[in-house]
C-alpha cells in the first residue's frame, strides 16, 4: 500500500504557517516517514497533483488566482485543512475588506507612489472584492486556527490524520 | 438573618443566600458559567447572553448573571444546546466588527479569544459584516479601537459606578451602536475623563488600550492606576 | 405667524364645532378629522361645509368635527348622522351636494344600512369614534363619558373594580394578551407607597394605527380608563408614552388632559372625592423597542430606551423601581365601557379565552383600508372579504400578516379560522397590536420576510448580541436568497440561526424577530426553494442575479 499523499498550499498569507510547519523540526522526519509530500511551496512540484489525501491550505482567498487554485485543490483532495488564521478567518488579508479594492489599490499604487504611478495590470492576478476565508468558497474538513498554529498543534493534527483518527485541534485558538 | 436557599446547578447540590444570582453561586461552587459583560463589582446587565441557562419548569432561558436564586430551583448551566448557542454568540461577536487577533494589542490577553478557545470555536459559519468603524486616539494615554469593541459596556459601568465620572456612554442603536465619551466628542477633549484608566483595565478585548504598547503587549494584569492619573494631573497643572 | 405643526394648528383653530348650529340640530354632518382624512384636507371640508351651510341659511344644521370614521382609504369622509349616508373622497366641489343632502334630512329619517364594513363591526373601544368631537370634553360627557369613573369613585371599592375587569376577561391589547385583571391585581398588591400607571401609545408595527386613531378620536376615553385603573391599583401618577410621530394624537391628548384637569376629572380630588390622579405625556423619539415595557420605562425615566431582563416585572418594580401598571391604549379604552355595561356583558362577546372585541388596522392589498373593531372569534375571511371588501382588483388572496414584525403570515388555508389570541398562535402568528396586512399574489413571501427582518435589524437597540448581530445575519441570508445566490446550506443556517435568536434574545423584539421567517417557511417553503434551487421568484418581485463564480 502506498503512503498517504500530503500537500500544502500557500494562498494570501505571510507564509508564517509554513514556517511553523518547518518548526516541527525532527518530527518532520517522522511525518514524512509515514507520508509523501506531493506538492508545496517548500518543494519543487509545478502542478497540483491528482489524488491528494491531506492538504494544508495557508492564507485567505483574495485573488482570482487563489480562487482558481483552491477549487482545483478541493477537487483533487480528500481532507482539506484550513491552516492558520488567514485561511480560517481571512485575518490580516481581510483587513482590506471594509476599504474596498479600488481605494486599496489607489492607496498602494497611486497615492504613495512618486514615480510613474499606475495600477498593476499585467502578470498579477486580479483581486476579488473581498479576502475570504477558505470555507466560504469550498468545503473545509478541518480547521486549525492560530497565527500561526504552533508546531505542536500541527504535529498532533497530522499525526491524528495519518493514524486515521479524528484530528484533535484542542488548544487551538485565534491569534497566538 | 439571611435566608439560605438550596438548589441544583448541573445536578450538583448548592446553597446560596437570598438575593444572590445563579452566576455568583455557580462561581462559589467552582461551576464555570461563561460571560463577557459580567464583571464582579459593577452592575450586571444581562446583555452578552453567554451566561444563558435553562431553569427547569421555565420554557425560556435566563441570564445567570441577572437571575436571583430560589429554593429548589433546578439549573442546567451546560448542555449541548447551550454550548451551541454560546458558540454562536461568540461567533457573532467576532463577525460583527473587525477582529484581527494577529495584530491586536490584546492578543493572548483577550477574554474574547479565551472564550472562543474555551467553547471550541475554531471558525465562523456566519459571514463577517466588515463595517467601517473608527479609532479614537485623541487621548493622551489611551485609545479606543471600535473595531474590537463587543459592547459589553464594562467601561461605561466602571466609569459611572466606580470612578463616578460617567465619561463613557452609548450612542446610536443596532449595529451602529458605539460607546462614546462625553456627548460624542473625541476622548482627548473630554472634560469629565479623569484618565484613571479603569475603562482600559476592565475592557475584555483590545478595544481600549494603553498607547505605546506593541501587538500582544496589552496585558491587563498588574496595571497601574495612580501613575496614569498623576501624569494627567501634572499636565493639567493640578 | 410662528411655525407650528399642522396638527397643533388644527387644535388651535378649534372654530368649527357647533358653529352654525343654533338650537337643536335637525341635521348633523360628521366630518372625519383623524390623521388620514386630515392629510386629505378634511379640515378644509369642515370649514367649507360650515360656511356653505351658513350661506344657505340652514341654522338648524350642525357641522361637527369627529374622530376616525374608519374607512380611511376613502377619505376625506363626511357622514350625515341622521340618515347614515356616507360621502367619501369628498372634494371642495362636493360640499354643495352635502349641504343639499343636509337640507333634505327629515326628523323621521332613520339610519340606512351602511354596508358590511360598518354593519359587521362591534364597537367597544371605538364606540365614540366618528361620533364625538375629540376636542370637546362636553361632547364626550354627553356620550356617556365619565359615567363609569363617577360610579367607580362613588360606589365601588378598588377591589370591586379589579374584580369587574377580571370577570370581563379583558386581556392586554398591546400584543401578548396578558390578563388585564391579573396585572391590575398584581400591581395593587405590590409593596410600595408610590405606584404609577403608564399608557403605552408607542405603536410602531408597520401598517398599524389603532392606538393613533383611538387617541385622535376619543382621547378622554383613554384618560378615563387610566384614571379608573389608577383607582384600582392605588396609583396617583400616570404617563402616556406616545410616539412623537403622532403629532395630532399628542395635541388632542394634551388638550384632553388640560380640559380634564380643568373640569376636575384629573388632578387632586377627582369628582369631589379624595382620589387624586394626574397624567403627563412623554414623547418617544422614534425607537420601536420603546414599546417594550422595560425599555419604555427607561425612556420615561430619561435614560436610553433599552430593555432589561424580566423578572422583576414592572408590576413589582417598574418606573423609578415602583410598582407600575402598563397597559396599551386600546386596553384602557375598553375599561370605561366594561364598567358602564358590566363585566358579564363584555365577557359575552368573543370566543373562548379571548373575550370582547379587537381593533384591527386593515392595510395592504385590501379594498377597504381602514380601522375596524370586530368581536373576537370572527373569521379572517369575514374580516378580509366582508368588512375589508376583498382584494384590490379581485386578485387572489395569498396571505395576511398579523402581529407586526413579531408576527407571522397566515395563508389562505386558514381564512376560515376564528381570530383569537390562541388561534393566531396556533397557526404560527401572533395577535400583536392589531395590524392586518393583506397580501395578494404579487407579494413574494421571501421578500416579505426580508422586509420585516430589515425592520428588526434597523430597530434593534443594540444591547444584546443575538438581536444586534443576529437580525442582520438573518437579513443577509434572506438577501442572498432573494438574489438567487443562496444554497440549501444557507437555508439550513437561516433556520438554525432563527431558532437561536428566538431563544437567546433579551426582549420581545429579538425573540419575535424570527417569527416572519418561521411562518413563511411553514406555509411558503416552496417559494424559498424556488429562489434557491430553481433561481426564480414566483411572484416576480425579486431580481435574481446571474450565476457568479463565487459568493
Amino acid at each position: 500500500m502506498s503512503k498517504p499523499r500530503i500537500a500544502t498550499v500557500w494562498l494570501d498569507g505571510c507564509s508564517g504557517c509554513h514556517m511553523s510547519l518547518i518548526d516541527l523540526d525532527e518530527r518532520l522526519l517522522d511525518i514524512f516517514e509515514r507520508a509523501d509530500l506531493v506538492y508545496s511551496p517548500l518543494v519543487d512540484f509545478k502542478d497540483y497533483p491528482e489524488d491528494v489525501d491531506v492538504c494544508l491550505v495557508e492564507g485567505a482567498v483574495s485573488s482570482e488566482d487563489d480562487l482558481h487554485k483552491i477549487k482545483l485543490v478541493r477537487e483533487r483532495t480528500r481532507t482539506l485543512v484550513s491552516f492558520g488564521d488567514c485561511a480560517v478567518t481571512s485575518n490580516v488579508p481581510g483587513m482590506r475588506n471594509p476599504i474596498g479594492v479600488g481605494p486599496l489599490l489607489d492607496r498602494a499604487y497611486i497615492e504613495n507612489v512618486t514615480l510613474n504611478p499606475q495600477l498593476p495590470s499585467e502578470i498579477v492576478p486580479k483581486l476579488l472584492p473581498t479576502a475570504t476565508p477558505v470555507h466560504r468558497v469550498v468545503k473545509v474538513d478541518v480547521f486549525l486556527p492560530g497565527c500561526p498554529p504552533s508546531a505542536d498543534l500541527i504535529y498532533t493534527m497530522l499525526d491524528d490524520l495519518l493514524s486515521g483518527r479524528v484530528p484533535g485541534v484542542v488548544g487551538s485558538r485565534f491569534g497566538r | 438573618m439571611t435566608t439560605v436557599f438550596t438548589f441544583r446547578i448541573d445536578g450538583k447540590d448548592v446553597a446560596g443566600s437570598e438575593g444572590q444570582t445563579v452566576m455568583e453561586v455557580a462561581e462559589e461552587n467552582g461551576i464555570d458559567i461563561p460571560g463577557l459583560c459580567h464583571l464582579e463589582g459593577i452592575h450586571d446587565r444581562g446583555a452578552c447572553r453567554l451566561c444563558m441557562v435553562e431553569i427547569a419548569g421555565s420554557p425560556k432561558l435566563a441570564a445567570a448573571c441577572m437571575t436571583k436564586i430560589a429554593e429548589g430551583m433546578d439549573v442546567t448551566a451546560h448542555s449541548d444546546v447551550l454550548l451551541e448557542y454560546r458558540r454562536t454568540v461568540t461567533e457573532m461577536m467576532f463577525v460583527e466588527r473587525n477582529h484581527v487577533c494577529a495584530v491586536c494589542v490584546a492578543n493572548n490577553h483577550c477574554e474574547l479569544q479565551d472564550m472562543a478557545e474555551g467553547l471550541g470555536v475554531t471558525h465562523f459559519d456566519l459571514p463577517r459584516i466588515s463595517p467601517k468603524v473608527d479609532i479614537d486616539a485623541s487621548h493622551r494615554l489611551f485609545a479606543i479601537d471600535h473595531n474590537r469593541c463587543i459592547l459589553c459596556l464594562r467601561c461605561v459601568r466602571v466609569c459611572d459606578e466606580i470612578e463616578g465620572a460617567h465619561t463613557w456612554d452609548v450612542m446610536h442603536r443596532g449595529l451602529e451602536t458605539r460607546v462614546q465619551t462625553d456627548m460624542g466628542i473625541p476622548w482627548g477633549e473630554s472634560t469629565t475623563c479623569t484618565s484613571c484608566g479603569k475603562c482600559v483595565q476592565v475592557c475584555p478585548t483590545g478595544a481600549l488600550f494603553e498607547k505605546g504598547r506593541a501587538v500582544a503587549r496589552g496585558s491587563k494584569t498588574k496595571r497601574p492606576f495612580l501613575p496614569w492619573m498623576k501624569v494627567v494631573a501634572e499636565e493639567r497643572g493640578l | 405667524m410662528s411655525e407650528m405643526p399642522a396638527a397643533a394648528r388644527a387644535v388651535r383653530r378649534r372654530a368649527t364645532t357647533e358653529e352654525v348650529h343654533e338650537g337643536p340640530a335637525r341635521a348633523t354632518a360628521y366630518v372625519c378629522e383623524a390623521a388620514s382624512c386630515m392629510s386629505a384636507q378634511a379640515h378644509d371640508i369642515t370649514l367649507r361645509l360650515g360656511e356653505s351651510a351658513a350661506r344657505a341659511g340652514l341654522s338648524d344644521v350642525m357641522v361637527k368635527r369627529v374622530g376616525c370614521l374608519g374607512l380611511c382609504a376613502a377619505g376625506p369622509l363626511v357622514e350625515i348622522a341622521e340618515t347614515g349616508r356616507l360621502f367619501d373622497h369628498v372634494r371642495p366641489d362636493d360640499v354643495e351636494g352635502i349641504v343639499g343632502a343636509l337640507r333634505k334630512v327629515k326628523p323621521t329619517d332613520t339610519r340606512a344600512s351602511q354596508g358590511p364594513f360598518f354593519e359587521k363591526q362591534v364597537r367597544v373601544a371605538t364606540e365614540n369614534m366618528g361620533r364625538v368631537d375629540p376636542e370637546s370634553l362636553d361632547d364626550y360627557v354627553a356620550h356617556g363619558g365619565y359615567e363609569a369613573l363617577r360610579t367607580v369613585l362613588s360606589e365601588m371599592t378598588s377591589a370591586e373594580v379589579r374584580d369587574q375587569i377580571t370577570q370581563s376577561g379583558l386581556r392586554g391589547r398591546g400584543g401578548a394578551g396578558f390578563p388585564t385583571g391579573l396585572k391590575w391585581t398584581t400591581v395593587a398588591k405590590a409593596q410600595g407607597s408610590q405606584k404609577y400607571v403608564i399608557c403605552n401609545a408607542d405603536e410602531g408595527d408597520p401598517g398599524a394605527f389603532m392606538d393613533r386613531s383611538v387617541l385622535e378620536s376619543d382621547p378622554y376615553r383613554v384618560l378615563e380608563g387610566m384614571t379608573i385603573a389608577a383607582f384600582a391599583v392605588h396609583a396617583t401618577e400616570g404617563y402616556v408614552y406616545c410616539r412623537a410621530e403622532y403629532p395630532l394624537a399628542v395635541a388632542r391628548l394634551r388638550n384632553a388632559i388640560r380640559m380634564a384637569q380643568r373640569a376636575g376629572w384629573l388632578g387632586t380630588g377627582i369628582a369631589d372625592t379624595s382620589f387624586s390622579f394626574d397624567v403627563q405625556v412623554r414623547l418617544g423619539a422614534g425607537a420601536f423597542v420603546c414599546g417594550e415595557e422595560t425599555a419604555l420605562i427607561a425612556s420615561v425615566e430619561g435614560r436610553r430606551g433599552t430593555p432589561r431582563p424580566r423578572p422583576p416585572y414592572p408590576a413589582m418594580q417598574g418606573l423609578w423601581d415602583c410598582p407600575t401598571l402598563i397597559n396599551n391604549v386600546e386596553t384602557f379604552a375598553n375599561v370605561p365601557t366594561i364598567l358602564r355595561k358590566g363585566a358579564e356583558w363584555y365577557a359575552g362577546i368573543g370566543l373562548g379565552k379571548s373575550k370582547g372585541t379587537k381593533v384591527f388596522a386593515l392595510a395592504g392589498r385590501i379594498v377597504n383600508t381602514g380601522l375596524v373593531e370586530v368581536p373576537m372569534g370572527m373569521t379572517l375571511r369575514e374580516v378580509v372579504y366582508d368588512i375589508g371588501g376583498g382584494i384590490i382588483d379581485g386578485r387572489p388572496f395569498k396571505a395576511v400578516q398579523t402581529g407586526g414584525p413579531s408576527g407571522g403570515c397566515i395563508p389562505a388555508e386558514h381564512l376560515d379560522m376564528p381570530l383569537s389570541y390562541e388561534s393566531l398562535i396556533e397557526v404560527g402568528s401572533f395577535m400583536g397590536s392589531g395590524g392586518l396586512i393583506v397580501m395578494d399574489d404579487t407579494s413574494c413571501m421571501v421578500d416579505v420576510a426580508k422586509y420585516f427582518q430589515d425592520f428588526c435589524r434597523d430597530e434593534s437597540c443594540g444591547k444584546c448580541v443575538p438581536c444586534r448581530v443576529g437580525t442582520t445575519q438573518l437579513w443577509m441570508i434572506l438577501d442572498q436568497i432573494t438574489r438567487g445566490r443562496a444554497t440549501l446550506d444557507d437555508l439550513a443556517q437561516l433556520e438554525r440561526l432563527a431558532r437561536m435568536i428566538q431563544r437567546m434574545s433579551l426582549c420581545g423584539l429579538g425573540q419575535g424577530a424570527p417569527n416572519p421567517i418561521f411562518s413563511t417557511l411553514r406555509y411558503f417553503r416552496d417559494e424559498y426553494l424556488a429562489h434557491i434551487v430553481d433561481r426564480v421568484c414566483p411572484a416576480g418581485v425579486c431580481t435574481i442575479e446571474p450565476a457568479e463564480v463565487m459568493a
